[in-house]
C-alpha cells in the first residue's frame, strides 16, 4: 500500500495499522474497559426507554384525549437529535452517568412509545372481536390478543429505540466521558492517531450489528416464520 | 336456553339524514334450533347477529339470552366470522385452546378437548402447524372447532362459508349439519345465499331491507342429513326466491344508477335476431 502514495497515513489509516492498534488496544485491556463501560450505560438507558417507552406508549393508547394532545409533541421530539439534550443533561446532572444515561433514554423513548401507539392502533379489529366473542375483556385481552398481535411493529421499533441508543451513547461518551468507546475514539483524536479512531469506529459497527443480529434478528425472524410473512 | 330479541332497532345517523337499519325486530330463536337469517346486502342482518352477540348495542329494545340480558360479548355466544379471525402466533392447537384458556380450563383437559373437536373437523394432523400454513377451508374449519370448544348453546355465524371455494363450501355445510346433529346447539346462521340457508336451516327469516325488518318466515320441514341436490330443497328454494327477489331488486334500485330494470333482458337475443346459433 505505502508504495502508492495515494494519501498520508494520518489522512486515512492503512488496515495493517488499524488492525494493530485495534490488537493494542485490545492487549493493554483499554477496549475491553471501555466495551464495559459503554455497555453498561447503554443496558440502563436502554432499559429505562424501554420501560418509560411501554408506559407512555400505553397510556397513550388508552386515553384518546392524550393521544390527540401528546401524539404530536412526541413526534416532534422524536426528530430531535437526542445530543441536543446533553447541555440540559449535563446542567441538571452534572458531568457523570446519569448525564449520558438521561441522553441514550432521551433517545430512543419515543422511538418505542410510537412504536407501540402504532402497533397498538393498527390490529386487526376481527381480532379483538374474536377474542371477546370468547370472553378475553380488560387485561386478559391485552396479554393474550393486543400485545402478541403487535408484537411485530413493537419489535420494530424496540429495534429502532437500539439503533437511537446507541448513537447517543457515542455522541454523549464523545462529548463528556471519562471512559467508554466514544471517550477512546476521542482520545484518537486528540493523539492525531487516526488508526485508533477507525478502530474504535470499526468496534462500534460490529457490537451494533452483532446485538441487532443477535437480539432483535432471531426474534423478528420467529414471528415472520409465525405469522408466514416470508410466503411471499 | 333460548335467545329472544325484543324490539330491537338500530339507526345510524349520517351527514344527510337517518338510516334504519333495523326497525323494531321481534324473534325468539328456541334451544337447539338451526336459524338462517336470510337477506339482501345491506339488510342489517350481520347488524342483529352482532347485536344478538353484544357486539353492538341496539339503539332501542334488548336481547335476552338465557334469561338475562345481553350488556356485552361473551362466551355463552360465541361467534364465528366471515373470515377465520385465527391468531398468527399461535399454532392450532393453541388457536383451539384460546377460549378454554381464558376460562381457566387446566392445561391436560383443554388439550383433550381441543384434540376432540380438532377430530370432529378432522385437522388434528396440522395441530403442530401455524395458521398461515393451512387453505381456507381448513382456516375456517379450525375457526369452527374453536367455537364448539366453548360449549355454549350457542353459535353465531356470520357467512361463514361466503369465502370459500363451491366444493370446500358443500363438504363444510354437510359436516356443519352433522356437527349441529351431535351437539344440539342453537345455531343462528346469516347467509345471502338461498339455497345454503334451506341446506342447513329448520326456520328459515327473509329480512326486508330499508328499514330492517323480518318480512316472512318458512319453516324447512326435510330429512336431515339434506344434499344439495334434493329436488324438494330446490322447490323451496324457488319459494324463498320469490320473496327475496323483491328485496334484492329494492336494494338494487338504491344502489345502481337510475336506467336500471330486472325486466330488462330476460331473453337474451343477438343483433341478428337469432336465438338458434350453436344448437
Amino acid at each position: 500500500m505505502d508504495w502508492l502514495r495515494l494519501w498520508k497515513p494520518y489522512i486515512f489509516p492503512s488496515p495493517v495499522a488499524v488492525f494493530t492498534t485495534l490488537w493494542d488496544l485490545i492487549a493493554d485491556g483499554s477496549l475491553g474497559i471501555a466495551v464495559l463501560a459503554s455497555a453498561k450505560r447503554i443496558i440502563i438507558g436502554y432499559g429505562l426507554s424501554i420501560i418509560i417507552g411501554i408506559l407512555v406508549g400505553l397510556t397513550i393508547v388508552r386515553f384518546k384525549y392524550l393521544d390527540e394532545n401528546l401524539s404530536p409533541l412526541i413526534l416532534g421530539l422524536q426528530t430531535l437529535p437526542s445530543i441536543c439534550w446533553l447541555p440540559f443533561s449535563i446542567l441538571w446532572y452534572g458531568l457523570n452517568e446519569s448525564a449520558i444515561i438521561f441522553v441514550i433514554t432521551v433517545g430512543s423513548t419515543f422511538a418505542v412509545s410510537i412504536a407501540i401507539e402504532s402497533g397498538m392502533k393498527n390490529i386487526n379489529p376481527l381480532f379483538i372481536r374474536a377474542a371477546k366473542t370468547m370472553g378475553a375483556k380488560g387485561f386478559n385481552l391485552y396479554r393474550n390478543v393486543i400485545i402478541p398481535a403487535s408484537l411485530p411493529s413493537i419489535v420494530s421499533g424496540l429495534k429502532q429505540g437500539w439503533s437511537f441508543a446507541w448513537r447517543a451513547l457515542m455522541a454523549g461518551e464523545m462529548i463528556s466521558a471519562t471512559k467508554g468507546l466514544g471517550q477512546v475514539l476521542m482520545v484518537g483524536r486528540d493523539l492525531a492517531d487516526i488508526s485508533q479512531v477507525m478502530a474504535v469506529m470499526l468496534v462500534i459497527v460490529v457490537l451494533g450489528v452483532g446485538v441487532d443480529k443477535l437480539i432483535f434478528g432471531r426474534i423478528e425472524i420467529n414471528i415472520r416464520e409465525r405469522w408466514g410473512l416470508d410466503k411471499a | 336456553m333460548s335467545v329472544i330479541v325484543e324490539k330491537v332497532s338500530k339507526s345510524f345517523i349520517t351527514k344527510t339524514d337517518k338510516i334504519n337499519t333495523l326497525n323494531n325486530i321481534n324473534v325468539t330463536f328456541h334451544k337447539g334450533e338451526f336459524i338462517c337469517i336470510l337477506g339482501p346486502s345491506g339488510c342489517g342482518k350481520s347488524t342483529l347477529l352482532n347485536i344478538i352477540a353484544g357486539l353492538e348495542q341496539a339503539t332501542t329494545g334488548r336481547v335476552i339470552c338465557n334469561g338475562q340480558e345481553v350488556q356485552e360479548a361473551g362466551p355463552e355466544r360465541v361467534v364465528m366470522f366471515q373470515e377465520p379471525a385465527l391468531f398468527p402466533w399461535l399454532k392450532v392447537i393453541d388457536n383451539v385452546e384460546f377460549g378454554m384458556k381464558l376460562a381457566g380450563i387446566p392445561k391436560e383437559e383443554r388439550r383433550e378437548k381441543a384434540t376432540k373437536y380438532l377430530r370432529m373437523v378432522h385437522l388434528t394432523r396440522f395441530q403442530n402447524c401455524f395458521i398461515h400454513e393451512l387453505s381456507g377451508g381448513m382456516r375456517q374449519r379450525v375457526a369452527l372447532a374453536r367455537a364448539l370448544t366453548m360449549d355454549s348453546e350457542v353459535l353465531l355465524m356470520d357467512e361463514p362459508f361466503a369465502a370459500l371455494d363451491s366444493q370446500t363450501k358443500s363438504i363444510l355445510q354437510l359436516e356443519l349439519q352433522q356437527i349441529w346433529l351431535e351437539t344440539k346447539k342453537n345455531i343462528i346462521f346469516v347467509t345471502h345465499n338461498v339455497e345454503e340457508a334451506v341446506l342447513l336451516a329448520d326456520r328459515v327469516l327473509v329480512m326486508a331491507a330499508n328499514p330492517g325488518v323480518i318480512k316472512k318466515e318458512f319453516h324447512i320441514q326435510l330429512a336431515r342429513p339434506r344434499q344439495p341436490d334434493n329436488v324438494d330443497l330446490a322447490y323451496l328454494a324457488a319459494d324463498i326466491m320469490k320473496e327475496l327477489k323483491e328485496e334484492v331488486e329494492k336494494v338494487a334500485k338504491a344502489e345502481f344508477d337510475a336506467d336500471w330494470t330486472s325486466k330488462k333482458s330476460i331473453i337474451l337475443s343477438d343483433s341478428d335476431s337469432n336465438m338458434g346459433t350453436g344448437i
